[in-house]
């Protein structure tokens, strides 16, 4: 805690409100010192495990896109093939259009098809995750556990279809000129990391900047500037950095399809 | 307030250090800029390739981007993590 209790309360940000003084704040949690504040928790091995503002709001946001799918599952079940698309036709066609052609043109003909609902998951995941500070979460994607995991799925899948297509050669391929193999190796290792810092601090930065805006700015500037900020920050941000991870995702999976 | 090396004085100079990382904001900033003037070129070349050239060029300005974030990073910890233990 370094600069007092102001900054800490900014960076408290436009979440899920203030922590109630009943926990008490550790004194050495990073994490409630970027506004991610804990709710309920055990001790164990002298570490916290808890219930924090990053797993209320992955919750809400998971019973958000069920609610969705169900939804976007009614209209394609009513709809006329016939008539005339409604406008929630018409949207669920073009993201479905769009998340195929993405994955069609990046991996391929022959393995898109295999993929898209993978690719397609992730990409609304992170995209709704990344806005959703919109609503007044926090976005669990500012979180490092989020994100990290979401690269280890990337990594599983690169290495298990690496396996599937190329047999041994995807591990003699690391050895490949003999003096290059620790960089080889560092690279495949460095893939997971930098594809999770660069979602992780995206928004985080997002996040400490409109954190900072809502609590150090007069209150009659807070009525129409921060809107500005959201745009850019949540939604332009939000929607590039969730094309670019899942963009990526593709390239390092279809790298393993040649030969 | 033992010795010069307390408290204030380390955390006074772990907000310079993070002022200092963030210098290397500069050269993302230099490389996206070269990417999307590149980009506008290849644009206005041939109009017909708008779509894979925009597709190309963001994906490339966000790998670029990675060294900006890790400066930022590196400012958040110095910040908020108080890596020398006071």
């Amino acid at each position: 805690m370094i600069f007092g209790s102001e900054v800490l309360a900014a960076l408290s940000g436009p979440t899920l409100g203030k922590l109630p003084d009943v926990i008490s704040r550790g004194k050495d949690d990073i994490g409630e010192k970027l506004g991610i504040n804990g709710y309920a928790y055990v001790k164990l091995f002298g570490y916290r495990f808890g219930i924090t503002s990053t797993h209320i709001a992955l919750l809400i946001l998971l019973i958000a896109i069920t609610v969705l799918a169900i939804l976007a599952n009614r209209v394609i079940r009513r709809a006329d093939p016939y008539g005339k698309p409604g406008l929630a036709m018409t949207v669920i066609e073009s993201l479905v259009n769009f998340i195929d052609n993405t994955t069609y043109s990046n991996m391929g003909e022959k393995h898109g098809g295999k993929f898209r609902n993978f690719i397609g998951t992730m990409l609304l995941f992170i995209f709704l995750s990344n806005i959703s500070g919109v609503f007044g979460l926090r976005p669990p994607t500012a979180d490092y556990g989020v994100t990290f995991g979401l690269a280890m799925i990337t990594f599983f899948m690169i290495h298990i279809n690496g396996f599937k297509h190329q047999k041994m050669k995807h591990i003699t391929g690391l050895f490949d000129p003999i003096p290059l193999t620790p960089i080889n190796i560092i690279g495949e290792i460095s893939t997971p990391i930098s594809m999770s810092l660069r979602l992780f601090g995206n928004v985080l930065c997002g996040t400490v900047i409109m954190g900072l805006l809502y609590n150090l700015l007069p209150k009659f500037l807070l009525l129409f500037w921060p809107g500005a900020l959201h745009i850019y920050f949540d939604l332009f941000s939000g929607a590039i950095q969730a094309y670019v991870f899942t963009m990526l995702t593709m390239v390092f999976i279809s790298k393993n399809f040649e030969e | 307030m033992d010795g010069i090396f307390n408290k204030e004085f380390v955390q006074g100079c772990s907000a310079i250090g993070a002022g200092i990382a963030m210098i290397a904001g500069m050269g993302p900033g230099i490389g996206q800029g070269y990417a999307a003037g590149q980009g506008a070129a290849a644009v206005g070349r041939n109009p017909g390739a708008r779509g894979t050239v925009m597709g190309t060029m963001i994906l490339g300005q966000a790998v670029a981007e990675t060294t900006g974030l890790y400066s930022l990073i590196v400012a958040i910890l110095l910040l908020f993590v108080n890596p020398f233990g006071l």
